[in-house]
C-alpha cells in the first residue's frame, strides 16, 4: 500500500506518526494547499472593457490566493468546525467569561434586513427604528444598573474600560486635578492595568486579604490626592462579592477619586443588585458575557459603559438624542465629550442580539437567571469541596475558585488536570487566573446548565481528583489523547514564529 | 424561562445539598441596602413570537440599503455576500466557541485564523498580519501607538485623505496616551503633499488608500520620505475589495497596513460589528498588538496551530502590554476568510474589476448631470462630486425620493463652507445601471 | 580575578575589573519556563543601576531585565536571537545577556554575594 493510501486510511496513526482521518474527524489541509489556478467558488459576471480610471495604479502581480469551489470551501470550514469545542457542545465552565447559551432567536432578528442592511451613514430619517433600538437597549442597561447615562460605542469590554478611564481622566482634567495613580487589585483581569497604562496612569496594585477580598486597610493607605481612580471587579475574580464595597466607595470618593467597576461578572448581580446603589461612577458591561451575544471564537464583543452624572458629559461621540423630531445622533460636539473611540456608532449587530435576550428574559427572568448562575456555582462548590481545594469559604457568587493545593505531592499540575478534562469531554475551566492563588482553577457554570449536566461535570472532577491522588500522574501528563490534537509545542511556536503560510520556494535549477 | 434548565425541584435539591434555605441566602455578602427586593422596572419576559414581532416592527421603521438604489461608502461598503458564508459562521462550533486558549480543542478556530492572517498578508503585500482588531479606526490608533514605540517618537501626521472618524479616534487616543497628532485638513482634491510635514519628531505618516474622497495615489515617494526621516508609513485601507485590483500598499513601502475588513463576508450592520485589519513587516512583529495564531506541532508530530507571542498581550504583560485589547473580531474575521476563500484569486480580482466598472459608469452618468462635476480623477469604487448647492439638503431630498445617494462631506465637517457642496459616492457590484439612472435623474431634479 | 554578585531581581553579574557580564540566575529561568525571546539593549546604550535594560519572555510570562550596575553596554549575546533556550540550559554561561563597561564599580558593594543570594532563594522555595 502506498504511503498516501496508508495516511488516508488511518494506518499512519497506528504506525505512530503523521496524520490520518478518524471516522468523522477529518484532517484538513490549509486552503492554500488546495489551490487550482483559475478556480473560483463564486460566479461573477464578466467585467466589460470600460476604460479604467485607476491612474496606473492597477495591480501588476498576482496576490497568491488559492482557488476552491463552493463545495470545497463548505467542506473545508465544516471539517474545521468539527475540531472546536463550543457552548453548543457542552458545559464551558470558563470562569470570568460567562459562557452562557447563545440563543438563535438573537441570530434571526439581527439578520433582519431592517437591521443588518443599514448603512451607518444613511440619513437619520431612514434609520429611526435602529436608533430607537439603541435607545431602548440603553434604557434597559441604565435601569438594570441604576445609572443615569450610558456610552454605547465601545466595541468590547477592554474597549469599554478604556472609554471609562478616558472619561475619568477627562473629568479630572476638567477639575484641574491631573492625578497620576490608579489602584488595581492584584486579582484584577489583565486588561485593567493595561487599560490604565494606555491612559498614561501609573498602576498601583492592592493585595487581597485572607478572605480573598480587596484589603480595605491597604486601600485606604494607598489613597491620596494623586489617585485618579480604583478599578474594582465585583463580584471579584475569586468569585466573591466584595462585601466592603460601600466602605470602599466612601473612601475613594472622600479622596476625590472615581470608582470604576469592571462589569465582567455582572451575571451574578443582574436584576438583583444595581452598581449605581454601590456608589459606582463608571462600569463597562460585556454584552457578550451577561447578555448572551456570541463569543464567535474570540469576538466581536460589545462593551457599553454606564456613567454617573459626574461623568456623563464626557461620554464619547456620537451621542444618541431623542427629542420631538425623533432620534438622532450628535456626531460633533464642542462640549466636553472625549471624542470618538472608534468608527461609526457602535456594535449594532450585538445590540439587537442583547435586546432580544433581555426582552426574552424580562426583569423577572434576568433576576432568576442571575440566581440560577449563583446556585449552580455554589452547587459545584458544595459537591467537590471535599476533594478539591476551594480557595475561600463560600458562598461563592456565579463562579468559584479552586487552587492546586489538592494536587500537592501528585506531580499533577493545574495544567495537567485541565488537559485530562478534555479527554473526559469537557472544556477546562479558566486556569492560572486570578494570580492571587497558586495554580488557580476558576469554574463558572452559568445559569443554563441543568442539574444532570452539573452532576456529570462534578463526577468527572471528583474522578480526576481521585485519580491524581492515587498517583496516576502519567495519565495526566499524557493528556489529552482523544482530542483532534494532543499537546502542542507552544515554546517552539514562540521561538520560531510561523504566522502565515508561505508558498514553497522552488529549488534552483542545478 | 426556556433558556433555564433548572426546575424548582432541582433548585430545592441543590439548595439542600448546599445547606441554605434559598437562593437569596447565597447573596448574604451583599449589603442589604444594595439588594433590590423585586424585579426592576422593565417589562416581563416574553416568548419568542412576541419578541420577534416587536423587533420586526422596529426593523420595519428603517430603510434597508438594498431596498432602494444605494450609493453609500465612507468606510462601509455594500457587497454581495455568498449564502454559504452566513451558514458556515452560524455553525455552533464557530458561533458559540471561545478564544482558542485550549488549542487541542480549538483547531478549527486556530486554523481559520492562520488562514485569515495569511490572506490579509497576501492582499496587503505585507509579511505578517494579526487575527483582527475591533475596526479600522481603532486599528489605525493601535498602529500609530506601535509606530511611537518603534521609533521612540511621539508625533503622528495624519494626511488629509484619512477617514475623519479614524482621525478623530487617533486624536482621542493621542490625548489620553500622551502623544501628538498633526492632522492635515481634509484633502478633497487629492493634491496634498502629506510627506512634506515629516520632521525629526515624526513617528509616522498615516495616509488612506484609496483616500476618503476616493482618490488613488501612489505613496511610494511618501514611504521613501518617511524612511529618510526615520519615520514609518502607515497605509489605511477602508475598502478591502480595492486590493483585488490596485497596487498593494506593501509594494509601495508601507511599514504597517491597517484597515477595515467589513467589505468581505460582513453585512453593513449599521456600523458594527466590523473588523480591523492589521499587517506589518516581519521585523516589527513583536511590537504588533492583537492576537496571533502560529503554526507548530503536537507531541505526535502532527501540524497544529496555537495562539503565540502572547507575552505581548494584556493577560501576561498587564500594564506593559502592547495594547489592552482582549477580543479580536473573531466571527467577522471568519466570515471574511470564508468569503475570500470562495472568491479565490480569480474571483477576488473579478469582483474588484466589477466594482471599478460600476463606479466608472456611475461617475459618468452623475457627472453628466447639469452643473455637477466629478472631482476625483483616479479612483477605485468611490469618488466625490461637486454640486452647485450644499449637498446635505440634496441628500435628504433624494432619500425622500427613495434614493440613498451618497454621503455629504458636511456630515463629517459641518460648517466647512468649502466642503459643503461635496457629495461622496460609492458604487459596488450590487448597483445596476437602472439604479444609476434613477440616481442621476433624482439628482438632477433635486438640484434644480 | 572575577567575582560574581547577584541582585534581588535574580540577575547575576560577573565583574572583572571595570567590566561586567550580566544574565539571569537558574532560579529565574526555572520560574520563567522555556525562554522564547530576549530583548537586549543596543550596544552603546547607557544603563543605570536598577533601571530596566531589556526583557526576557517565555510562553507564559515576561519579565524585565534590570541593569544590576550602571554603565555602557559594550557587547550583547546575539546568539540568543536564534537560541533563546541557552538561557534555560546554561543561564550562567552561554545564556549571558550583555556586557557593561562600568561607570561606577563601587556600586557592586550594594549587591548580594553568593551566600546572601542562596539564602534569598531558599526563602522563596
Amino acid at each position: 500500500m502506498s504511503d498516501w493510501s496508508k495516511a488516508l486510511s488511518g494506518f499512519a496513526r497506528e504506525a505512530g506518526g503523521g496524520a490520518g482521518n478518524r471516522g468523522l474527524e477529518i484532517e484538513e489541509h490549509l486552503l492554500f494547499e488546495q489551490d487550482e489556478p483559475g478556480r473560483t467558488g463564486v460566479d461573477l459576471p464578466e467585467p466589460s472593457s470600460v476604460p479604467d480610471r485607476l491612474g496606473g495604479m492597477r495591480r501588476e502581480s498576482a496576490i497568491g490566493l488559492p482557488g476552491l469551489s463552493e463545495p470545497q470551501v463548505v467542506r473545508h470550514f465544516t471539517r474545521l468546525s468539527h475540531k472546536n469545542y463550543a457552548i453548543d457542545t457542552g458545559l464551558y465552565p470558563l470562569g470570568s467569561c460567562t459562557m452562557k447559551h447563545n440563543p438563535r432567536l438573537n441570530e434571526k432578528v439581527a439578520r433582519l434586513p431592517g437591521f443588518a442592511d443599514l448603512h451607518p451613514m444613511q440619513p437619520m430619517a431612514t434609520v429611526q427604528g435602529a436608533l430607537e433600538l439603541i435607545d431602548t437597549l440603553a434604557h434597559w442597561l441604565k435601569t438594570l444598573t441604576g445609572m443615569p447615562a450610558v456610552a454605547m460605542t465601545p466595541a468590547a469590554g477592554a474597549h469599554g474600560e478604556l472609554c471609562g478611564m478616558m472619561c475619568i481622566k477627562a473629568a479630572l482634567e476638567a477639575r484641574g486635578e491631573p492625578r497620576r495613580r490608579v489602584l488595581v487589585p492584584e486579582s484584577a483581569h489583565g486588561t485593567n492595568p493595561a487599560t490604565a497604562a494606555t491612559c498614561g496612569y501609573e498602576v498601583d496594585p492592592i493585595p487581597a486579604n485572607a478572605r480573598g477580598r480587596v484589603d480595605l486597610g491597604v486601600l485606604k493607605q494607598k489613597l491620596g490626592p494623586d489617585v485618579a481612580a480604583i478599578m474594582l471587579t465585583n463580584p471579584n475574580t475569586c468569585g466573591l462579592f466584595e462585601d466592603e464595597t460601600l466602605a470602599i466607595a466612601d473612601a475613594v470618593h472622600a479622596a476625590g477619586a472615581y470608582f470604576y467597576l469592571d462589569g465582567a461578572n455582572f451575571n451574578a448581580l443582574v436584576g438583583r443588585v444595581r452598581p449605581g446603589d454601590l456608589g459606582v461612577d463608571c462600569m463597562h458591561i460585556n454584552l457578550h458575557k451577561t447578555f448572551s451575544t456570541p463569543h464567535g471564537g474570540g469576538g466581536p464583543g460589545s462593551g457599553p459603559v454606564v456613567l454617573a452624572e459626574t461623568l456623563a458629559r464626557f461620554a464619547p461621540l456620537p451621542w444618541l438624542v431623542h427629542d420631538a423630531d425623533g432620534f438622532r445622533l450628535v456626531e460633533q460636539n464642542p462640549g466636553e465629550a472625549i471624542g470618538r473611540i472608534k468608527g461609526f456608532h457602535g456594535q449594532m449587530g450585538m445590540f439587537v442580539r442583547a435586546l432580544a435576550f433581555m426582552m426574552s428574559h424580562g426583569a423577572d427572568g434576568l433576576r432568576r437567571a442571575a440566581g440560577d448562575a449563583v446556585l449552580n456555582a455554589n452547587y459545584v462548590l458544595a459537591r467537590v469541596a471535599d476533594v478539591m481545594t476551594a480557595s475561600y469559604p463560600g458562598p461563592a457568587m456565579h463562579e468559584v475558585l479552586f487552587d492546586d493545593r489538592f494536587l500537592e505531592g501528585t506531580h499533577v499540575t493545574t495544567l495537567d488536570f485541565a488537559k485530562a478534562m478534555i479527554d473526559a469531554g469537557f472544556h477546562p475551566m479558566t486556569m492560572y487566573f486570578p494570580l492571587v492563588v497558586h495554580g488557580a482553577l476558576l469554574v463558572e457554570p452559568t445559569e443554563n446548565e441543568s442539574k444532570a449536566g452539573l452532576d456529570h461535570f462534578i463526577a468527572v472532577l471528583r474522578g480526576l481528583a481521585e485519580r491524581a491522588r492515587a498517583g496516576d500522574a502519567d495519565y495526566f501528563h499524557a493528556a489529552p489523547q482523544l482530542a483532534p490534537r494532543r499537546r502542542l509545542d507552544e515554546t517552539n511556536a514562540a521561538r520560531k514564529p510561523v504566522l502565515r503560510w508561505r508558498p514553497p520556494t522552488k529549488v534552483a535549477a542545478e | 424561562m426556556r433558556y433555564l434548565s433548572l426546575t424548582d425541584t432541582n433548585r430545592a435539591e441543590m439548595l439542600a445539598v448546599i445547606g441554605v434555605p434559598s437562593i437569596d441566602a447565597l447573596y448574604r455578602d451583599v449589603p442589604p441596602s444594595a439588594r433590590i427586593a423585586g424585579p426592576v422596572d422593565l417589562p416581563h419576559g416574553q416568548g419568542e413570537l412576541a419578541v420577534e414581532r416587536a423587533l420586526t416592527r422596529l426593523a420595519a421603521r428603517n430603510v434597508p440599503a438594498g431596498s432602494v438604489p444605494s450609493f453609500l461608502g465612507c468606510g462601509a461598503y455594500r457587497h454581495h455576500v455568498p449564502a454559504a458564508v452566513d451558514h458556515l459562521v452560524q455553525r455552533g462550533e464557530f458561533l458559540t466557541s471561545y478564544t482558542p486558549y485550549q488549542p487541542e480543542i480549538a483547531q478549527g478556530t486556530l486554523q481559520a485564523l492562520f488562514e485569515f492572517q495569511t490572506q490579509v498578508a497576501l492582499i496587503t503585500g505585507m509579511d505578517v498580519a494579526n487575527a483582527s482588531m475591533y475596526d479600522g479606526a481603532t486599528a489605525t490608533a493601535e498602529a500609530v501607538m506601535m509606530a511611537n514605540r518603534l521609533t521612540r517618537r511621539r508625533k503622528a501626521i495624519l494626511a488629509g485623505s484619512l477617514h475623519p472618524h479614524y482621525g478623530e479616534t487617533v486624536a482621542t487616543y493621542a490625548r489620553f496616551n500622551g502623544f501628538e497628532v498633526a492632522a492635515q485638513p481634509p484633502d478633497a482634491a487629492g493634491m496634498g503633499d502629506p510627506a512634506a510635514a515629516i520632521d525629526a519628531e515624526t513617528s509616522c505618516l498615516v495616509v488612506q488608500y484609496p483616500g476618503f474622497f476616493g482618490e488613488l495615489r501612489d505613496y511610494s515617494a511618501a514611504a521613501e520620505a518617511c524612511h529618510r526621516g526615520g519615520a514609518l508609513l502607515i497605509v489605511v485601507v477602508t475598502e478591502a475589495v480595492s486590493l483585488g485590483l490596485v497596487k498593494p500598499p506593501g509594494a509601495m513601502g508601507a511599514d504597517i497596513v491597517v484597515g477595515e475588513g467589513q467589505s468581505l463576508g460582513n453585512a453593513l450592520n449599521f456600523g458594527g460589528p466590523y473588523l480591523g485589519l492589521f499587517a506589518t513587516r516581519d521585523r516589527y512583529v513583536r511590537q504588533m498588538p492583537g492576537r496571533l495564531a502560529g503554526e507548530t506541532a503536537d507531541v505526535e508530530g502532527r501540524r497544529g496551530f496555537v495562539l503565540t507571542l502572547s507575552a505581548r498581550e494584556q493577560h501576561i504583560r498587564r500594564e506593559k502590554a502592547t495594547s489592552n485589547i482582549c477580543t479580536n473580531s473573531g466571527l467577522c474575521a471568519l466570515a471574511f476568510a470564508i468569503h475570500l476563500a470562495l472568491l479565490g484569486e480569480a474571483g477576488f480580482s473579478r469582483l474588484a474589476s466589477l466594482n471599478h466598472e460600476a463606479a466608472v459608469r456611475a461617475a459618468e452618468r452623475l457627472a453628466a448631470v447639469s452643473r455637477v462635476s466629478l472631482m476625483t480623477g483616479t479612483f477605485f469604487n468611490e469618488f466625490t462630486l461637486r454640486l452647485p448647492v450644499p449637498a446635505a439638503p440634496v441628500v435628504e431630498v433624494l432619500a425622500r425620493r427613495g434614493v440613498l445617494g451618497g454621503v455629504p462631506a458636511s456630515r463629517f465637517w459641518p460648517g466647512n463652507a468649502e466642503l459643503a457642496p461635496l457629495l461622496i459616492v460609492a458604487a459596488t457590484e450590487t448597483n445596476t445601471e437602472d439604479e444609476m439612472d434613477a440616481f442621476a435623474q433624482a439628482l438632477g431634479e433635486a438640484i434644480r | 580575578m572575577s567575582i560574581v554578585k547577584y541582585t534581588s531581581e535574580h540577575e547575576w553579574v560577573r565583574i572583572d575589573g571595570g567590566e561586567a557580564v550580566v544574565g539571569i540566575t537558574d532560579y529565574a529561568q526555572t520560574q520563567l519556563g522555556d525562554v522564547v525571546y530576549v530583548e537586549l539593549p543596543e550596544r552603546g546604550r547607557t544603563v543605570a543601576m536598577g533601571k530596566e535594560a531589556g526583557t526576557v519572555e517565555s510562553v507564559k510570562a515576561a519579565s524585565e531585565i534590570y541593569a544590576p550596575l550602571s554603565g555602557e553596554v559594550i557587547d550583547i549575546n546575539a546568539s540568543l536571537g536564534d537560541e533563546p533556550a541557552r538561557v534555560n540550559t546554561d543561564p550562567m554561561g552561554e545564556g549571558w545577556f550583555f556586557k557593561l563597561k562600568l561607570s561606577n564599580p563601587a556600586e557592586a558593594d550594594g549587591l548580594l554575594d553568593e551566600a546572601a543570594y542562596q539564602k534569598l532563594v531558599a526563602g522563596l522555595t
